[in-house]
C-alpha cells in the first residue's frame, strides 16, 4: 500500500499535479465578505499588499500589475446566474487574488519551472527563472497573474528593500507573503484587515480556526467546478 | 552549407528581391531592438490580452511546417512518383516554417535571454516542452532528409537506404508537432474557446489547407524563372488535397459553432460572438473574422469546381484566398477569441502597434529569403540534370 501511494506521489509531481496523496499542510484564506463588505470602499488590504512587495501602480489599465484587487461579486463569482445573488452581495466589490490552488494550472504549463507549488500549497513564482512567455497567465482561470509589460520600478512610489522589485518581462501574483510567513507573521493583507474578515491558518489542520470558521458557515470558492480546488474560501 | 553556392548565383532581379527581403529584416530587426529595450509594452498586447500576433504566427506557421507531410505520404507510403519532385520543396517549406516559430516565440517572450531556462529546468507537465521537442526534432528530422535527398538527386543516384526510415518517421512526426501545438491551448481549463478536443483536427485541416496551399503558389510562381521541373500534374494533385481540406477546416468550424449555439452555453457562446458580432460594444475583430469565412467559402468554391481548380489563374486565387483567410482565422481570431472575454468577464480590444507589425514582417522577410534560396539550391541542382 504505501509502495503504490509513493508511486502515486511521484507520478503526481512528475506531472506537476496532485494526483498523489494529500497534502499535510494546505494553506489558505477564509474571507468573510460580509464584514468586507461593511467596510465599503476599504483598501487596507490592497495598500498593505502592494506596499510590501512593490507592487508598482502603473495607472494604465493595459499594463497594469496587481496581487490583490476588487472584483464586483458577480464578475468574481456567479456570473451567469445574477439571479440568485443574495441582495447583500449583489453589486457589491469582494477581493480577488491567487487562489494557491490545490491543483495549479499555472504551476502544470511552466515550461521552466519557474512557479511551483511548496508542500504547504503555497503557489510561488521565482522571478529570476521566469522566462516570460505569459503561459501560466493563459491557464490561470482566475486572471490572478500580472505580466511586467514594461520596467516597474519607476512606479514603485516607496520602495520596500525588505521584498524585491521585479524587472520587465516577467510574471508575477500574490505569494501569500511568503517572507512573512517564514518570519512568523501572518500575510500583509490579513494582519492590515481592519475588519478581520479574513482568516489565514492551515486548511488541513481540523483544529485551526480558518477551518473552523469554514466548518462553521456556509462558504464559496471561485470556478470549483475546474478542479483547481482553489484555496481561498468565500464566507458568505 | 550544403550545396548553398546554388543560392549565390543570381540575376539582378534576384538579388533585388534579396535585398528588399534582408532590408525588412533589417527593420524588424531594429524594431525588435526597441522591444527588447523597453518590454514588450511596445505592442498591443495587455493585461487581458497577454498572446496576439507573435503567438498567432508561430501557431499558423506550425501548420505550414506539418502541412510538408501532405507531399511527403502520398509519395513514401504510396509510391505517388508525381510527388517526387515536390517532397523536397514541402520538407524546405516545413524548415523555413520551423525557424520562423522559434523566431516567434523568442520575439514574444519577456526574458529571452533566459530561453535556456527551458533546456535547464526541463518540465515534462508543460506541453511547451513536448512543442519545443516535437519542433526541434521535426528541424533535425527535415534537415537531414532535405540533405541526403537532394545531394542523391544532385549527383543522380538514388537515396541511401538508411534515410527511407527517417522519412517515414518525419511523417507522424509532423501531426505530432500540430498535435501539441493544439494540445498548448486545448488543455487550458477556464478557456472554454480553446477547451476542445476539436482543436487538434482544426488545427490539422487548416495547416493541410494552408500549406500545400503555399506551397501552390510558390511553385506557380517560381517556376516562371527557375527550372523546378514540377509537372502540372503534381500541381493539380496538391490542389485537390488543398480542396479536401479547406472543406474538413470549413465543416470542423461549422461543427463548434453549432455545439455553441445550438447548447447555447454562454461560456462557449460569447467567444464567438465576440469574434463575429463583437461584444460590448467591441468589434475589431469583425470585419476580419467574415473576411476569412468570405475567403474561405470563396476558395472552397474555386476549389471544388473542377474547372476552376484546374485553371491556373483560378486555382492561384483560390491558394491566395485559402492562406489569407486561414492566415486570418488562427493568425488573430484563434488567440485572440480564445483569450476574450478575460477570465474576469473584460472585453477588450487588441491592436497591434506598428512596431509589432514591424517585427512581424522582419520574420516573415527572413522566412521569404529562406524559401527563396532553397528553392533556388533546388532549382539549380534540377538544371544541371538535363
Amino acid at each position: 500500500m504505501a509502495g503504490r501511494a509513493a508511486v502515486a506521489t511521484a507520478a503526481g509531481a512528475a506531472l506537476g499535479c496532485s494526483a498523489g496523496l494529500p497534502r499535510r499542510h494546505r494553506l489558505g484564506i477564509a474571507i468573510d465578505l460580509r464584514r468586507c463588505i461593511a467596510a465599503g470602499g476599504c483598501r487596507a488590504c490592497i495598500d498593505a499588499c502592494h506596499r510590501a512587495h512593490n507592487v508598482p501602480d502603473i495607472g494604465d489599465a493595459r499594463h497594469e500589475v496587481k496581487w490583490i484587487w476588487k472584483e464586483p461579486f458577480e464578475r468574481a463569482f456567479a456570473a451567469e446566474d445574477a439571479e440568485t445573488i443574495t441582495g447583500a452581495l449583489r453589486g457589491q466589490m469582494v477581493p480577488v487574488f491567487c487562489n494557491h490552488c490545490d491543483n495549479p494550472p499555472c504551476v502544470r504549463v511552466c515550461p521552466a519551472r519557474a512557479t511551483w507549488a511548496r508542500d504547504d500549497g503555497l503557489v510561488t513564482i521565482d522571478a529570476h527563472r521566469c522566462i516570460g512567455c505569459r503561459y501560466c497567465v493563459a491557464a490561470c482561470p482566475y486572471g490572478s497573474r500580472s505580466f511586467n509589460w514594461i520596467d516597474p520600478r519607476p512606479f514603485v512610489a516607496e520602495p520596500m528593500s525588505r521584498y524585491p522589485t521585479r524587472t520587465r518581462g516577467v510574471v508575477e501574483k500574490c505569494n501569500l507573503c511568503e517572507e512573512r510567513l517564514a518570519d512568523g507573521k501572518l500575510p500583509a493583507c490579513v494582519e492590515a484587515c481592519p475588519e478581520r474578515a479574513m482568516v489565514f491558518g492551515d486548511l488541513a489542520d481540523a483544529a485551526s480556526e480558518v477551518r473552523r470558521v469554514i466548518d462553521e458557515r456556509y462558504a464559496i470558492r471561485r470556478k470549483p467546478e475546474l478542479g483547481t480546488r482553489p484555496q481561498l474560501f468565500y464566507v458568505i | 552549407m550544403f550545396m548553398f553556392e546554388k543560392a549565390l548565383v543570381g540575376g539582378r532581379g534576384y538579388w533585388a528581391w534579396i535585398g528588399a527581403l534582408a532590408a525588412v529584416a533589417c527593420a524588424g530587426a531594429w524594431a525588435y531592438g526597441t522591444q527588447l529595450q523597453t518590454g514588450l509594452g511596445v505592442t498591443g498586447l495587455s493585461r487581458d490580452i497577454t498572446w496576439g500576433l507573435y503567438i498567432a504566427q508561430f501557431t499558423f506557421l506550425v501548420g505550414v511546417a506539418a502541412s510538408a507531410v501532405m507531399v511527403v505520404l502520398p509519395y513514401y507510403l504510396h509510391d505517388y512518383a508525381l510527388f517526387g519532385r515536390l517532397t523536397i520543396l514541402g520538407e524546405f517549406l516545413a524548415i523555413t516554417a520551423v525557424v520562423m516559430c522559434g523566431l516567434f516565440i523568442v520575439i514574444d517572450m519577456g526574458q529571452p535571454s533566459r530561453v535556456l531556462n527551458v533546456l535547464l529546468h526541463p518540465a515534462p507537465s508543460s506541453m511547451m516542452f513536448w512543442d519545443m521537442t516535437a519542433l526541434g526534432g521535426y528541424l533535425a528530422l527535415n534537415i537531414a532528409i532535405t540533405r541526403v535527398t537532394l545531394e542523391a538527386e544532385r549527383n543522380g543516384t538514388a537515396p541511401p537506404r538508411w534515410i527511407r526510415p527517417v522519412i517515414l518517421l518525419s511523417i507522424p512526426w509532423a501531426i505530432s508537432i500540430h498535435t501539441v501545438t493544439a494540445f498548448l491551448y486545448s488543455g487550458l481549463p477556464g478557456r472554454s474557446f480553446w477547451l476542445t478536443a476539436m482543436l487538434v483536427p482544426r488545427f490539422l485541416a487548416s495547416a493541410f489547407a494552408a500549406g500545400p496551399a503555399l506551397l501552390i503558389l510558390l511553385c506557380l510562381v517560381l517556376r516562371r524563372w527557375w527550372p523546378l521541373r514540377i509537372a502540372p500534374e503534381a500541381i493539380a494533385s496538391v490542389a485537390l488535397i488543398v480542396a479536401y481540406a479547406t472543406a474538413a477546416h470549413v465543416f470542423f468550424i461549422l461543427l463548434e459553432v453549432f455545439t455553441a449555439f445550438y447548447s447555447q452555453v454562454p461560456e462557449h457562446v460569447r467567444h464567438f460572438t465576440y469574434l463575429y458580432a463583437g461584444l460590448d460594444g467591441h468589434t475589431a475583430l469583425v470585419p476580419w473574422m467574415w473576411a476569412s469565412a468570405a475567403l474561405a467559402l470563396a476558395a472552397l468554391v474555386l476549389l471544388a469546381v473542377p474547372g476552376t481548380r484546374r485553371r491556373e489563374s483560378t486555382l492561384a486565387a483560390a491558394c491566395a484566398a485559402i492562406f489569407v483567410s486561414i492566415w486570418i482565422d488562427k493568425g488573430l481570431g484563434l488567440i485572440v477569441g480564445g483569450l476574450v472575454p478575460s477570465p474576469l468577464g473584460a472585453v477588450a480590444d487588441y491592436v497591434p502597434t506598428a512596431r509589432e507589425m514591424l517585427i512581424t514582417a522582419g520574420v516573415w522577410a527572413v522566412g521569404a529569403a529562406m524559401v527563396t534560396g532553397f528553392f533556388k539550391i533546388t532549382a539549380g541542382v534540377r538544371s544541371a540534370d538535363r
